[in-house]
């Protein structure tokens, strides 16, 4: 057994985390999880906390490609995984183009729960680029937003989807190929 | 904006919103996300039980926890208590004292006993852990029942009987002959569970002393900012100048921070009391347990009905629950007054009566929420049409034909007044909509398939733009209901706006600059708004009551209205001419009929003559270039309309209530950004069908809130809210200097009623009709399966 599982919570120890392609070395707790570290660590306070036991979804970032709950991760458990939060999302100041979609579509109001339904079709449209408007609607159902009713968010996502599809369909090879 | 749209009028288009590029940046400056060097963290000791004395507080282990800085109690910090008051004799309202932090009794779980400061949050939440507090239990008051009772233990000791507003209104002379001589008399018993708003981001403040302002600042997430100024500077005993209430974005409020919360208080108080800033960020178990709640309520009411269906009088008692404190600055008051004085709604009710009740129980306290007391009374009143069109046996729709007010304006029998509205086409509309999409053809054929298929309407007026005589009405000491904007121009032709009222999602940044751009005549990016800042702000009421573009807009736009007089008056005197020759628009300020080059300035040379060239203004015109407008509305206030219209389906085996399809037609007269207000309706709608068929915080036998979690309280997502689709119809509003009807509440005011009546409609044939939401799959199931006849 090494020291290291026998430290308490409290016990600060550096761990190193690679976020939006950036390497950062932090001294914390053990117990703090990957959310509080992010937001309050390392300053990057787009990802926010909405529950704390994974239901929300408002804290959901992207950990080796795929949409997690950054409150139900422990900071230490995303060493050596690569993480993306919603402040890779822009090129500069240019907004991607489901960022974009979003705001087109008003798929936000008080914007509070956004960073996390982006993160979570970034995730989910990297991996099902032909998802229909059903299975984003429920894939959407993963995160809660108070403000919007949903239609709106499923309409942005599923906007973006078709609209990447057409710009594939045109430039991409063809699977046949 | 392409250069053909410059110079067409903002308002009535959908222009990109204003606050989108930070917000989905991730670069929206949230409460949480303010950090400030050497800051500390403060978590709450909160009660466990519902209702006791407390017999000792003993933090002196808190203290010893690693981390923790620091604990105080009440005692301690010595805050004055938060007591909201209602201009109403004794027998009507009884006021009663908020303690910041509980000194003597605590009234429900979740109760703030003692502010624990520590490192961080994880350091303060360890020192929860070893507070030590004795209490001498006392039985709980957690129903309508005990509360009322002659014996009841008191939650307060000076509210008998557990009431704190008791008021009986409109008493038609003769009502009780007319319901014995009616037609037909049909009667509801109506109750609907309590529920909390639950904006996403969870209440939370930061607070420290400026010593260079000589100031505290208090930055924290609240609908009404100058408010809190007032209640912080009183209880912490500080001049009102010495404090300054800032609000970052906001993830939401729908009412629960529209009111002045104990735990914001507290953490000034420390923050000041250790000379350093203090953070205190309220988690979801707190959020959905001991924040305010709200909704639960109880209408008894009966209506009197001719042979033709048509309504001959209303009667009505409702008693309210709301919890342990009354809220500032509203009252426990909020829920029984509206209730009583607007539950007439849209209809012809020619003799009306009513008594409303405010009783305090041992359950966390509750705040106004999206829609105050219409939801539920839009329920009671839709529900007595229903039941009368069955018993007479009228088309739903047809008996609400023959009932709605028709001509305006119209003055009803609750001495209101109301603007003209659409309430016949609105309905006319929506369901010629569901009939033409064939869903009472559906209906049909369902049911003959043993289906159980049911369309529901729910027709009803939002009041908005209470002006202050409105809240004077309701006898608020402290009264609502004007606001003040002031418009700035600076030396480059850029515009700052100032509104009292606060964004939390409704793009105030946006729809305030559009009415500001369109009365300049100068493109909208050269527009910003300052609000949620007590000193940027002259003063204003915050957001609340759909009451932002009604009354803050319109400040707004009679601020940017004398600011354009002025620009005017400059360039008429430079051309020699008059101000009326000057018209704003395009991005140019233009003299009329002329064309060439020397008939065109921009707004940035009159604002250079007006701040850096005073020599050239004539004498009656002063340097600068700031105007000051405040709004307030005379008359009994505006009213939005809608219809929504429902169809569900009920799932035999599982007692599921599945939305089929969601119809809305609004009108909320001029609609500065349709965008904006569609999304209004549609949030509004999806609270709304959370609290028919979903959210409810329960209570056990002593006191305990069942909802904890979001495991316990069922938010629904996007499985569950259908989409829905939006018809507006336009009645612009002369009361309102944009001709704009509030928007922000209606959807949820009419869900519940059209979800109810639409499941009562589909369960028709069971005989069975339900009168509570939140509906849930076991009563839906139990009306279907009967227990069979042994």
């Amino acid at each position: 057994m090494t020291d290291d599982t026998l430290m308490t919570p409290r016990e600060p120890q550096l761990i190193a985390l690679n976020v939006n392609g950036e390497r950062h070395e932090v001294i914390t707790e053990a117990r703090r999880t990957l959310v509080d570290v992010l937001r309050h660590e390392l300053r990057l306070t787009g990802t926010h906390v909405g529950c704390e036991h994974g239901i929300c979804g408002a804290c959901t970032v992207l950990v080796d490609d795929r949409p997690v709950r950054a409150c139900l991760m422990f900071a230490a458990q995303a060493e050596g995984a690569r993480i993306r939060t919603v402040e890779s999302l822009a090129d500069g100041n240019r907004l991607s183009d489901l960022q974009r979609a979003f705001s087109e579509h008003h798929a936000l109001q008080c914007g509070f729960c956004t960073p996390g339904f982006l993160m979570l079709a970034e995730g989910f449209l990297a991996e099902r680029p032909e998802a229909t408007k059903e299975e984003i609607r429920e894939v959407v159902a993963a995160n809660m937003c108070r403000c919007t009713g949903y239609q709106t968010i499923v309409e942005a996502i599923d906007a973006c989807a078709t609209a990447r599809r057409r710009a594939c369909a045109q430039t991409c090879p063809s699977k046949e190929d | 904006m392409t250069r053909q749209e410059r110079g067409r009028p903002l308002v009535g288009r959908s222009v990109p919103r204003r606050e989108d590029r930070r917000l989905v940046s991730g670069r929206g400056r949230f409460v949480d996300d303010i950090a400030l060097p050497g800051m500390l963290h403060a978590q709450f000791v909160r009660s466990t039980v519902a209702h006791g004395e407390i017999m000792s507080m003993d933090l002196s282990a808190v203290r010893r926890v690693p981390g923790v800085v620091a604990a105080f109690t009440a005692d301690d910090l010595a805050i004055a208590d938060i007591t909201a008051q209602l201009g109403r004799p004794r027998s009507q309202f009884v006021p009663t004292a908020m303690p910041v932090l509980a000194r003597d009794k605590v009234r429900y779980v979740g109760e703030p006993l003692a502010i624990v400061v520590g490192l961080d949050a994880y350091a303060a939440e360890d020192g929860l852990e070893a507070a030590h507090v004795e209490y001498a239990p006392l039985p709980p008051v957690l129903g309508e029942e005990t509360a009322l009772a002659d014996d009841a233990v008191l939650v307060h000791d000076e509210a008998a009987r557990n009431t704190l507003v008791d008021v009986s209104l409109f008493a038609t002379d003769g009502i009780d002959d007319i319901f014995d001589a009616a037609h037909r008399v049909v009667e509801v018993d109506v109750t609907t569970g309590r529920q909390n708003a639950l904006p996403l981001e969870t209440r939370g403040a930061v607070a420290h002393w400026d010593d260079r302002e000589e100031q505290l600042l208090l930055q924290t997430c609240t609908q009404v900012p100058h408010q809190v100024r007032t209640v912080a500077s009183r209880c912490l005993r500080l001049d009102e100048r010495a404090v300054r209430v800032v609000v970052p974005d906001m993830g939401g409020g729908f009412g629960q921070k529209c009111v002045v919360g104990r735990e914001e208080i507290a953490a000034a108080a420390a923050a000041l009391r250790l000379g350093r800033p203090v953070k205190w960020i309220e988690d979801r178990k707190d959020a959905l347990s001991a924040s305010f709640l709200a909704r639960e309520q109880h209408y008894r009411a009966r209506a009197a009905f001719d042979t033709d269906g048509r309504i001959l009088a209303l009667d009505a008692d409702v008693v309210c629950d709301m919890g342990a404190y009354s809220c500032y600055p509203f009252t426990a008051g909020i829920e029984p007054l509206m209730a009583s004085a607007e539950m007439p709604g849209v209809y012809k009710v020619p003799a009306y009566r009513v008594r409303g009740r405010a009783i305090t129980t041992n359950k966390a306290p509750t705040a106004p929420y999206r829609g105050v007391s219409r939801p539920q009374y839009v329920m009671v009143v839709e529900r007595l049409f229903e039941r009368a069109a069955r018993e007479l046996g009228l088309d739903p729709v047809e008996i609400r034909r023959r009932n709605v007010i028709t001509d305006f304006p119209y003055t009803g029998v609750n001495d209101i007044t109301y603007d003209p509205g659409s309430y016949l086409e609105s309905l006319n509309l929506c369901e010629r909509v569901v009939r033409d999409e064939g869903w009472y053809d559906t209906r049909t054929a369902a049911a003959a398939e043993g289906r159980h298929i049911g369309i529901g309407y729910a027709c009803f007026s939002e009041r908005t733009g209470y002006g202050s005589s409105a809240f004077a009405q309701r006898k608020m000491q402290v009264v609502p209901g004007f606001d003040i904007s002031e418009v700035r121009m600076d030396t480059s032709g850029a515009v700052t706006v100032t509104t009292g009222t606060m964004s939390h999602g409704q793009s105030h940044e946006t729809t305030m600059a559009q009415i500001v751009a369109d009365a300049l005549g100068l493109d909208i990016a050269r527009v910003r708004l300052h609000q949620g800042d007590t000193d940027r702000v002259t003063y204003g009421w915050g957001t609340f009551a759909s009451r932002s573009i009604t009354v803050g807009g319109s400040a707004v736009r009679l601020a940017a209205e004398r600011l354009g007089d002025k620009l005017r008056a400059i360039a008429a005197a430079l051309w020699d001419t008059e101000p009326e020759q000057v018209e704003l628009a395009g991005g140019h300020v233009r003299r009329r009929g002329g064309d060439g080059a020397h008939d065109v300035l921009t707004h940035q040379e009159i604002a250079e003559v007006a701040y850096l060239r005073a020599d050239l203004l004539p004498k009656d015109i002063e340097p600068g270039l700031t105007a000051t407008a405040t709004f307030d509305v005379f008359n009994d206030g505006t009213f939005s309309n809608a219809t929504h219209g429902v169809v569900v389906e009920l799932h035999q085996g599982t007692g599921k209530v599945e939305i089929l399809r969601y119809v809305c037609v609004e009108d909320c007269g001029v609609a500065i950004h349709p965008q904006v207000v569609e999304g209004q309706c549609r949030g509004g709608i999806a609270q709304g069908i959370a609290g028919a068929l979903y959210e409810e915080v329960t209570y056990d036998a002593v006191g305990e809130p069942s909802a904890t979690s979001f495991m316990d309280y069922k938010v629904p997502t996007a499985q569950e809210i259908p989409e829905v689709s939006i018809h507006h119809l336009e009645t612009p509003c002369a009361f309102t200097a944009t001709g704009a009807k509030g928007a922000g509440e209606g959807g949820t005011i009419g869900a519940p009623a059209a979800v109810l009546n639409a499941v009562n409609d589909a369960l028709r044939p069971t005989g069975t009709e339900l009168d509570h939401t939140p509906i849930t799959p076991q009563t839906v199931h139990r009306a279907l399966n009967p227990e069979p006849v042994p």
